[in-house]
């Protein structure tokens, strides 16, 4: 039977599988054809693939630990846990087909219930596509490594146990809850300032006295001092200075200057914080990370389908599942809930492709350094590995999908009786509508910006934080007080949090610790 | 590339977690679970199943923007009519774009998800205790039968079945065509035979190939192989104290209608459960009465009608015959609930009193007498007390503490539950008064 098989395979133009059911020669020797292509047209650059089979009962387990293979234990994972279970018992909601871990070897969870063809889509998807997002895009090489994240998770798993095992569950629980609170308030945006070495700082000196020695003019001593200048509290600031503030990411200033948190517990934030660094990525890219593998599925599946390597039955049951997925319902459906990434995504990078090929006066208007250069693949390639969400928006959206999409921008005023359309997929609308779309898609704007702006360390301790109020949207009140109880809690003594809009403060929020952590 | 199958790994990954959950949401669970225990047909009490409780319980907090108020500037696609500068009347109740906020389901105002059957009828039977566990301290827990179960692959040699270990080499030497010992005799006879005579030097050479050709085979295949060893189960069933019987007394005249009925069904069927959390091993006896006894299967009890009058002593009568043919006290946990509407023929209070005293309390671990009422009794709090039943009456004279009974009254399907709770409430005295 092997010998049969391996003889039609190196024949082209025979189906790889013809039947629903697959095993794991199946699967190779699929991979191997997807890989073909992947390699040889898409010019795809992966980690080392590890596909594993799972069962739906597994598939469940990992939605609870957001896909991760090892997790620490948290009643919050159980809680999503039994919320999917219902859900999928119910027939409510079905599974995902694959879970894909940005980690090298780069791990692929497959279902077992996945027919031949949704297998041979699978791969593609995620062990080519997704994969090839996360070597590449430089979000992900910036904020994740992805060979040492199983280790770290593994990590984590075990000093969770053993603080469990030591202090308690409950008081490993507390801190764990109050730093998922701050989850997405722990992260740094930005690489930020390294203090200088001490070698660093001597050759900045000495570059600065030189260019003082070389710019001395006698003169300048005779110039009256200022009398009245701006007056400043240099104790203040020389405060802020030494705790690094202002600081936004909220879990690092705790860990670091909490003061009274045992050395476990700032730790636990770490961990917290390590994570949801981890994951900060994924939340930059969703259009460019799905739209970045359903595009190469396509392009695989399409490709499989004319050198005869699937058959036009699966290539069918292959298109039913991918419009599916790139279907975007409009607004006024009742099925409508968002912009669907992939579609975006799908949508975007196929039009690149068209743009590359067979540009338009309009195209070659709009994008002049693309349009007709003929290399589809290497413009997709250079925009997946340089871009985010925004970014990509900002710079790839084609009034053509635009019109396509028939996207328009409303502005909602809530000083106005009246929703107003401001743009529409016309002339003058493009660049509006593609400004306002990027920014929805900026994890930057879509998280209130909250910072800690101050703190008397000697006197009575009170963290005072800001948010930065954007267009006049406040904070949900309810929520910001649980989250500032965790923080003082955390923080150990009371905080506040103004809410300021162009230097006005318009709300405050206060919290008081309840239970000071052991 | 490898492609790993997880499959066989061991499944439950996420049961630390959802133990955690359940454990966090433990009091917000306990009353979801009470309250659907109430809506839910008694028989399904105990299957689990779907639990909703307050999202605000378990909700997971963040910094996020509020619902109302600023400037929102949004993206929409599928436009079919709108130009530029169009104005459109704001939706009520905020509007926005809808899709921030609840987009991790956080929004809902319930939070609903499914229990397993253990986990709900942990949490259902929570803090409930076995009153009066004398007999179980008299003979310890250790009490144990061996009874036999088949056979294993493995054991001590002790427990050889030789019978049926040689029943299995014997066919596998069948099967494999074994020279029989007879066989291979008869060949060497016949060729001393013919080497006697001088016969044929073919055919003694044919018969010396055969010959040893049964011999290589007799060596190959063993008279008895590992495979075919079987070795007697035993099978160690505690005993007697892990089982009990549990007497269902039901007064079926007609002064008893169909509510009071679906109360004591409900009773009955809470007692089962919880008896068979406690005990492996639950017989359940049904006894119906008149004015005369009659032990029937649990379709008959709960569902067929009879008319007469009511004696209340013919049950008692007819469970002592039944505990004394079949379930002797020394051997079995003997429990029993009645229920009744508390009419009974006046004459028989004293009887009743008296059999219970002195036959039945002696031998059961806890006698539960339910008084169901008319579901459109009024409570008595009006200017005139309720007159209490003749019955009742005569029960509450009996009452002493230590003695293993108690007695309530039920005239709600709501009340079921608590009062169930309220006697099997774990507590220091054994037996209360009310």
């Amino acid at each position: 039977m092997q010998q049969v098989a391996t003889t039609l395979e190196s024949k082209t133009g025979t189906p790889l599988f013809t039947e629903r059911d697959w095993d794991f020669n199946l699967l190779s020797r699929v991979y191997g054809a997807i890989e073909q292509i992947a390699d040889g047209e898409l010019g795809l650059d992966i980690y080392p693939n590890q596909i594993e089979v799972i069962t739906s009962e597994q598939m469940l387990d990992a939605y609870a630990s957001t896909g991760m293979p090892l997790f620490y234990k948290h009643w919050s994972f159980g809680k999503h846990f039994v919320r999917n279970e219902t859900l999928y018992r119910k027939g409510w909601q079905g599974l995902a087909y694959e879970i894909v871990i940005n980690s090298s070897p780069c791990i692929v969870y497959i279902m077992e219930e996945n027919s031949a063809t949704m297998q041979t889509l699978v791969l593609a998807h995620a062990a080519f596509g997704h994969n090839h997002f996360f070597k590449n895009n430089y979000c992900f090489q910036q904020w994740t490594d992805a060979s040492s994240i199983l280790d770290y998770l593994a990590f984590a798993k075990t000093y969770v146990a053993a603080c469990e095992d030591r202090y308690g569950q409950d008081n490993v629980e507390k801190v764990l809850d109050a730093a998922h609170a701050l989850m997405s308030h722990g992260i740094h945006r930005y690489p930020g300032k390294h203090p200088l070495d001490l070698k660093s700082e001597q050759r900045r000196q000495d570059e600065r006295r030189a260019f003082a020695e070389q710019h001395f003019s006698d003169l300048w001593r005779t110039l009256p001092k200022t009398a009245d200048g701006p007056k400043r509290d240099l104790d203040a600031e020389r405060r802020r200075q030494l705790l690094g503030l202002p600081e936004e990411n909220l879990l690092y200033f705790l860990e670091k200057n909490a003061p009274r948190l045992a050395p476990w517990q700032r730790e636990l934030i770490r961990i917290v914080r390590q994570i949801a660094q981890y994951f900060y990525p994924q939340r930059q890219t969703k259009v460019m990370n799905e739209g970045c593998a359903t595009f190469s599925h396509y392009r695989i599946m399409t490709r499989l389908h004319e050198s005869g390597q699937i058959t036009d039955g699966s290539y069918l049951e292959f298109l039913h599942s991918h419009t599916s997925v790139v279907f975007q319902p409009e607004y006024d459906d009742p099925r409508y809930s968002g912009i669907n990434p992939y579609a975006l995504g799908f949508a975007m990078m196929e039009d690149i492709e068209r743009i590359a090929t067979t540009p338009t006066a309009e195209d070659r208007a709009f994008f002049p350094d693309i349009a007709g250069c003929g290399d589809a693949y290497g413009v997709l390639r250079d925009a997946w590995a340089n871009y985010r969400d925004e970014s990509f928006i900002l710079q790839f959206l084609s009034p053509a999908v635009i019109r396509k999409q028939r996207l328009f921008r409303l502005v909602d005023d809530a000083d106005d009786d009246d929703i107003v359309v401001a743009s529409i997929h016309d002339e003058n609308g493009y660049r509006a509508v593609r400004q306002s779309l990027s920014r929805q898609f900026d994890v930057g704007r879509q998280d209130p910006d909250i910072q800690v702006a101050d703190v008397d360390l000697a006197g009575d301790r009170k963290l005072i934080l800001h948010h930065n109020v954007v267009d006049g949207i406040k904070l949900d009140g309810k929520d910001t007080a649980k989250v500032l109880q965790h923080l003082a809690n955390l923080w150990g003594y009371d905080v506040k949090l103004l809410e300021i809009d162009g230097g006005d403060t318009i709300a405050t929020h206060d919290g008081s610790p309840t239970q000071a952590f052991r | 590339m490898h492609i790993i199958d997880r499959r066989p790994d061991p499944g439950g990954k996420s049961l630390a977690n959802r133990q955690r959950f359940m454990r966090r949401a433990r009091a917000l669970v306990k009353k979801a679970v009470q309250e659907a225990s109430g809506a839910r047909k008694i028989r399904e009490v105990d299957d689990g199943g779907a639990v909703t409780i307050p999202a605000d319980g378990v909700h997971e907090p963040s910094f996020h923007s509020g619902q109302g108020g600023g400037v929102r500037d949004y993206v929409l696609p599928g436009n079919k009519k709108f130009v530029s500068g169009d104005r459109i009347e704001r939706p009520k109740q905020g509007g926005g774009s809808g899709s921030e906020g609840s987009a991790d389901g956080e929004g809902e105002d319930g939070f609903r998800f499914v229990l397993s059957r253990d986990e709900f009828l942990e949490l259902f039977l929570e803090d409930l205790e076995l009153p009066n566990l004398a007999k179980r301290q008299v003979l310890g827990d250790a009490v144990e039968k061996r009874h036999p179960a088949g056979f294993q692959t493995s054991g001590p040699p002790s427990s050889l079945s030789v019978g049926r270990t040689m029943r299995r080499s014997l066919s596998r030497r069948i099967a494999l065509r074994r020279p029989n010992p007879r066989e291979l005799e008869a060949l060497r006879n016949q060729l001393a035979e013919l080497e006697g005579e001088m016969g044929e030097t073919d055919r003694i050479l044919a018969l010396k190939v055969e010959i040893e050709r049964q011999e290589r085979r007799a060596r190959v295949i063993p008279f008895i192989d590992p495979v075919d060893l079987r070795y007697r189960r035993i099978e160690v069933t505690p005993e007697p104290i892990a089982r009990a019987a549990m007497f269902c007394l039901m007064d079926v005249s007609a002064s008893m209608d169909e509510h009071m009925k679906d109360l004591a069904k409900r009773f009955f069927s809470l007692l089962y459960l919880f008896l068979t959390r406690r005990y492996r091993q639950v017989e359940i006896i049904f006894i119906r009465h008149t004015h005369e006894a009659k032990e029937v299967d649990e379709e008959t009890f709960f569902y067929s009608r009879e008319s007469g009058g009511t004696v209340i002593s013919s049950a008692l009568t007819e469970m002592a015959r039944i505990a004394k043919e079949r379930f002797p006290a020394d051997q079995w946990n003997i429990y029993a609930a009645q229920a009744s509407d508390g009419d009974n023929l006046s004459s028989d209070n004293a009887r009743s009193v008296a059999m219970l005293r002195e036959l039945i309390l002696p031998m059961t671990q806890h006698y539960a007498y339910l008084q169901v009422g008319r579901a459109d009794f009024e409570r008595d709090d009006g200017v005139f007390a309720r007159q209490e039943t003749t019955l009742w009456r005569a029960y509450q004279e009996l009452l002493r503490p230590n003695l293993p009974m108690a007695m309530r009254k039920v005239n709600d399907r709501r009340d079921i539950y608590p009062v169930f709770r309220e006697l099997f409430e774990r507590r220091d005295e054994p037996a209360e008064m009310r």
